[in-house]
C-alpha cells in the first residue's frame, strides 16, 4: 500500500509561505498515493523555474531538466520505458513560453504524459518578469507600460492540438486538484493540467482572493458532456467574473503514441534484454547491400 | 586493347533523372562482377533541374576515394558535357543523346564524342524515356566491355516488386544500350571487364554503415529531424526499428530530438540523434544537461559548410571546433571522427559503449562526403563478431537489489564514473538535476561541493583519454614528411601518399579518429615537416593539435569550396609549396 509519506523528501522546499506550489505538490503525492504508484513506479520531470524544484523535494524517480525542455525530455523517457508513469511539473514560462511549441506537438502526439502546469502567471524565480499568461496590460519590472501582448490561452490551444484530456485546477483546492490528477493519470494519452498557482511574493494581483470567488467547476453542472469539443473550446474562453476549473474535455477514442509503435508490443523498450545481433540478423542486414 | 588499370564514370544530369539511385545500382552491378568501386554523387539542393552528377571509379584493386580525371562523361544534357568535359582524358568519350545535341563549344579533337539516341531506344525499348538512364549505364557497360549479365541481375532485384513486365521492360532497355555501344568500341580504348567468381563484396556509404554499427552495437532509440546529410541514419533506422526492436521517432526540432534522445538515456535505452550542424546549433544547451546530469547519449553530426544555411548538399570539415566546445560551461564529452566506411561501422559500437562507460555525451562527427559516397568492402570488415555491448558502470538487476542505503547516482569516485542505476528500482531512487547537485542528485550550491563535482566528471575525460586510438600510421616509415588528417579525408591522403611514395619521396599519413579527449603519446609522433590537411577554411584540427600538445604545424593545405579534397588537389600543393 502506497502512502504520501513514501513520496518524502529529505529536502525541504524553498518555496515562499503561502505559494500555491504546496498545494500542487500534496496533490501530485497525494494523487499517486490514491492511484497506487510508488516512488519508483513514477518519473517526475520538471524543468527549470520555481516549481519545477519539485522532483527535488519529492522521493521519486525524478529528473530536472532545461528551461522549456521538460516535454521532450519525458517523452524520451516514456518511449524508453512506457512502463513508468510520468510526470511533468513545470511552470508557465517553462510550458508556454520556451516550451509551447513541445506542448502542442506532445498533444497531437498524444504521448502518455501528465503535464502539470504550475501557472502562476509570471516569472517567480528570476523574480517578476510578465509570462505568457500574464494579463495584457499587466505592468512588471519587464512591462513596464503593461504587457502588449495577450495571454496565451493554454486550455484553447491544447484542445485545438487535439490532447485528448484538457483540465484546470487551481492551488486553492486541494482536494479537486488531487481528483482531477488522479484522473489525468489514469488516461491513456497525453493529459494536460493548467493549475493556477498564486504566487504571492510577485504576482499578488493573482493571488488566491482573485480566483477564490471566481472559479467554478464544469463538474458541477450535470449537463456538461466532457467529450464534446466545441462545448470545451466555449468554456476555454470564459474569462472574467466567472472561470471554469475542472475537465474541459476528455476522450478515450485515440490511441496513445506508444500504442501505435510496433516495437512496444513486446513490452517496455529498456526491459528488452540488449544483445547482439544474431547471425542471421546480420545475414539480413548485408543482403541488404550485396 | 589493353585492360586498364582503373577508370571513372561520369553521369550527369538534372536533379529528378534518378541519377544517384542509377548510379549507386551500376556501382552495384561493378561490384558484383568482381570489380572495386568508389561511388561519389555530386547534387544540388532541389528536387528538380539543377546540375546533377555521380562519378563512379572503378579498378581491380580496393579503392578509398575519387579521383579527378573522367574517362566516360554520360551525358543526359549539354550542360552535363559544358561542365565537364575539361576532366575528360585524352583518348576517353563522351555519350550524349543526339536529341540533345551538343553545346555550341569547341569539340575536343583527343576525345571521342558517341551520338545514341538515347531517349528513342528507352522509349522503344522499355516504353518510357525515364530509361535512359538505365540505357546510358548500358552503354557505358558495352564501352567497358563490362558483362551486362551482372546490371541485369541488379534491374531484376530492383523492379522484382514492380512485376516482371517492368523487369523486362529494363532487360531490353539493357541489352539495346550494350548493342549501341558497338559502333563506337573501336573507338575507346578503356577496358574494364568483370572477375569471374569473384567472392561478394558489400557496397555501402558512411551513414550506412554507421546505421548499422549502431543498430549492433545496441543503439535502440533514434530521434531526429530531417537535415542533409545526417536524416538518412533517421531513416535507416525506422525502416529496421520494428525488426530489430528500435524505436525511432521524428520530432518538431532537433531541440526535442536531442532532449528526447537524453530522456531515453536517461531512462536506460542506448540513444542517439543524428543531425547536421544546423540541427546540431539548436542541441547545443541539451549537450550541456547531458554532461550535467551524466546521461549516456550519441550524437552523429553529419557536417555540411556553413554558416548558416550554407552548402546544403556538399561537404566540409567546419563544425570540429564547434562541436568540442559546444554548450556554456565545461563538462567531458568525446568525439570520434570515422574515416572510412569500416570505420564509421565500428565508431556505431565504439560511440554508445563511450557513452555508456563515461556516462556523457558522445558525438561522431562525419560529413557529406564520408556519409554519401560508396565503397566496396568484404562483409568480414563490417566486423559484427568484434562488436561488444559494454555497458559500463550500469548496475545490473541483481547489483540493484543488494543495494544498502540510500542510493548516490552522482557519488564521488576515482575515476569520475559513478555506478549507475536505470530509474525503476525501489532502491535506486533518485532525481538528477540541471542545476549542480550533490551526490543524491539534489540541488546543492556549497562551494566545496561544486568544486568536488566538477572535479568528479572533469575526472572522467582523463579515464577516457586512456583509451583513445592514436592516429593510423599509413606509408613511409621513415618518412621526412607527415600529413595528418582526421575523419572523412582518409582516402584522399591515403591515395596522396601512395602516389607521392611512388613518386620517391618519403611521405606518411597520421589519420585520426579519436578527436576528443586527444589520446596520449600524439606529441611523440608529430615530428619533421608536419602538414594538416583539411576540408575547412582555418585548419581546425591543427588548431585543436597545438590547443592540446603545443605541436605547430609546418603548414596546412585547406580547402573550402564545398567539395571534397581529392589526391589531385593535395598533391598539388604538397608539391607547389616544397
Amino acid at each position: 500500500m502506497v502512502t504520501i509519506d513514501d513520496f518524502a523528501s529529505p529536502v525541504r522546499p524553498t518555496w515562499c509561505t503561502g505559494c500555491g506550489n504546496f498545494a500542487i505538490w500534496n496533490a501530485v503525492k497525494r494523487a499517486l498515493a490514491k492511484v497506487g504508484l510508488a516512488p519508483h513506479q513514477v518519473m517526475l520531470v520538471s524543468g527549470i523555474g520555481c516549481g519545477s524544484k519539485l522532483p527535488d523535494y519529492t522521493r521519486a524517480n525524478g529528473y530536472m531538466t532545461l528551461h522549456g525542455r521538460t516535454v521532450p525530455v519525458a517523452t524520451g523517457v516514456r518511449l524508453a520505458n512506457h512502463g513508468l508513469r510520468v510526470i511533468c511539473t513545470h511552470g508557465d514560462g517553462d510550458a508556454y513560453a520556451e516550451g509551447l511549441g513541445h506542448m502542442l506537438h506532445a498533444a497531437r502526439r498524444n504521448i502518455g504524459l501528465v503535464d502539470i502546469i504550475q501557472d502562476n502567471r509570471i516569472y517567480g524565480l528570476t523574480k517578476g518578469q510578465y509570462s505568457p499568461t500574464s494579463e495584457r496590460g499587466q505592468k512588471t519590472k519587464t512591462s513596464p507600460w503593461g504587457a502588449f501582448e495577450l495571454p496565451v490561452n493554454p486550455i484553447a490551444l491544447a484542445l485545438a492540438a487535439g490532447a485528448t484530456f484538457v483540465a484546470r485546477a487551481w492551488s486553492g483546492d486541494l482536494s479537486h486538484l488531487t481528483e482531477v490528477i488522479v484522473q489525468a493519470l489514469g488516461h491513456r494519452g497525453y493529459a494536460l493540467i493548467d493549475v493556477f498557482q498564486p504566487c504571492v511574493t510577485f504576482n499578488r494581483s493573482y493571488a488566491y482572493e482573485f480566483y477564490r470567488p471566481r472559479v467554478y467547476k464544469l463538474q458541477d453542472d450535470p449537463n456538461y458532456d466532457v467529450t464534446d469539443k466545441m462545448a470545451a473550446f466555449e468554456r476555454a474562453l470564459e474569462w472574467g467574473d466567472r472561470i471554469p476549473i475542472g475537465v474541459f474535455y476528455q476522450v478515450e477514442d485515440r490511441p496513445s503514441y506508444e500504442e501505435q509503435v510496433p516495437t512496444f508490443k513486446a513490452g517496455p523498450l529498456v526491459r528488452r534484454p540488449l544483445e547482439k545481433l544474431r547471425p542471421e540478423q546480420v545475414r539480413r542486414l548485408l543482403e541488404e547491400v550485396l | 586493347m589493353q585492360p586498364t588499370e582503373e577508370l571513372t564514370i561520369r553521369i550527369g544530369g538534372e536533379a529528378g533523372m534518378g541519377l544517384e539511385s542509377s548510379g549507386v545500382g551500376f556501382s552495384k552491378a561493378l561490384v558484383r562482377g568482381g570489380l572495386h568501386v568508389f561511388g561519389l554523387p555530386d547534387y544540388h539542393s532541389r528536387i528538380r533541374g539543377g546540375h546533377n552528377f555521380f562519378s563512379v571509379r572503378i579498378a581491380r584493386r580496393p579503392l578509398y576515394t575519387h579521383t579527378e580525371p573522367v574517362h566516360l562523361l554520360l551525358a543526359l544534357d549539354q550542360e552535363t558535357v559544358r561542365r565537364h568535359i575539361g576532366a575528360v582524358v585524352p583518348g576517353g568519350a563522351v555519350v550524349y543523346d543526339e536529341k540533345d545535341g551538343l553545346p555550341e563549344i569547341p569539340r575536343r579533337p583527343d576525345v571521342g564524342y558517341f551520338s545514341i539516341p538515347l531517349s528513342q531506344l528507352a522509349q522503344e525499348k522499355g516504353g518510357n524515356a525515364i530509361m535512359r538512364n538505365t540505357l546510358i549505364f548500358a552503354v557505358a557497360a558495352g564501352l567497358i566491355g563490362f558483362d551486362p549479365t551482372y546490371i541485369e541481375g541488379v534491374a531484376r532485384d530492383n523492379f522484382a516488386r514492380k512485376g516482371q513486365a517492368v523487369v523486362d521492360a529494363n532487360l531490353r532497355v539493357i541489352q539495346a544500350g550494350v548493342e549501341a555501344a558497338r559502333p563506337f568500341l573501336a573507338d575507346f580504348p578503356f577496358r574494364m571487364e568483370a572477375v569471374p567468381n569473384a567472392p561478394l563484396r558489400l557496397l555501402l556509404n558512411g551513414n550506412q554503415a554507421f546505421a548499422m554499427g549502431a543498430l549492433a552495437g545496441g543503439c535502440r532509440f533514434v530521434s531526429g529531424y530531417p537535415m542533409t546529410p545526417g536524416s538518412p541514419v533517421l531513416e535507416w533506422m525506422a525502416g529496421h526499428a520494428e525488426e530489430y526492436g528500435a524505436v525511432t521517432i521524428q520530432v518538431e526540432d532537433e531541440i526535442a530530438a536531442l532532449c528526447m534522445a537524453i530522456g531515453a538515456g536517461y531512462a536506460g535505452v542506448r540513444a542517439m540523434a543524428p543531425t547536421s550542424g544546423g540541427g546540431f546549433s539548436l542541441m547545443v544547451e541539451a549537450m550541456g544537461l547531458a554532461g550535467m546530469t551524466e546521461v549516456p547519449v550519441v550524437v552523429y553530426e553529419a557536417q555540411r559548410p556553413g554558416p548558416s544555411t550554407g552548402l546544403a548538399t556538399r561537404t566540409e570539415q567546419g563544425d570540429l571546433l564547434f562541436v568540442l566546445h559546444a554548450s556554456q560551461g565545461e563538462f567531458p564529452r568525446i568525439i570520434l571522427a570515422p574515416g572510412t566506411v569500416e570505420q564509421s561501422f565500428e565508431a556505431g559500437g565504439r560511440a554508445f559503449n563511450f557513452a555508456d562507460r563515461y556516462q556523457t555525451p558522445v558525438l561522431v562527427l562525419s560529413d557529406h562526403y564520408l556519409a554519401n559516397a560508396v565503397r566496396d568492402i568484404a562483409p568480414q570488415d563490417l566486423d559484427f563478431d568484434a562488436v561488444v555491448i559494454d555497458r559500463g558502470e550500469t548496475l545490473t538487476d541483481a547489483e540493484l537489489d543488494a543495494l544498502e542505503g540510500e542510493y548516490k547516482r552522482h557519488r564521488f569516485t576515482e575515476s569520475g564514473i559513478s555506478p549507475r542505476a536505470i530509474p525503476g528500482h525501489p532502491k535506486a531512487i533518485y532525481a538528477s538535476s540541471s542545476d549542480e547537485h550533490d551526490e543524491y542528485g539534489h540541488i546543492e550550491e556549497d562551494a566545496e561541493n561544486r568544486r568536488r563535482m566538477q572535479e568528479k566528471r572533469m575526472r572522467k575525460l582523463e579515464t577516457a583519454r586512456a583509451e583513445m586510438r592514436l592516429p593510423t600510421r599509413y606509408g613511409a616509415e621513415d618518412a621526412d614528411l607527415t600529413l595528418i588528417a582526421w575523419g572523412s579525408t582518409y582516402g584522399p591522403l591515403r591515395e596522396a601518399v601512395d602516389r607521392l611514395n611512388a613518386q620517391g619521396r618519403r611521405a606518411r599519413m597520421l589519420h585520426f579518429t579519436d578527436i576528443w579527449p586527444v589520446p596520449k603519446g600524439v606529441e611523440e609522433m608529430l615530428v619533421g615537416e608536419t602538414v594538416a590537411v583539411e576540408n575547412n577554411y582555418s585548419g581546425q584540427f591543427a588548431d585543436l593539435l597545438r590547443m592540446a600538445t603545443g605541436h605547430t604545424v609546418s603548414r596546412r593545405i585547406l580547402k573550402w569550396d564545398g567539395r571534397p579534397l581529392s589526391p589531385e588537389y593535395i598533391l598539388h600543393n604538397v608539391k607547389s609549396k616544397t
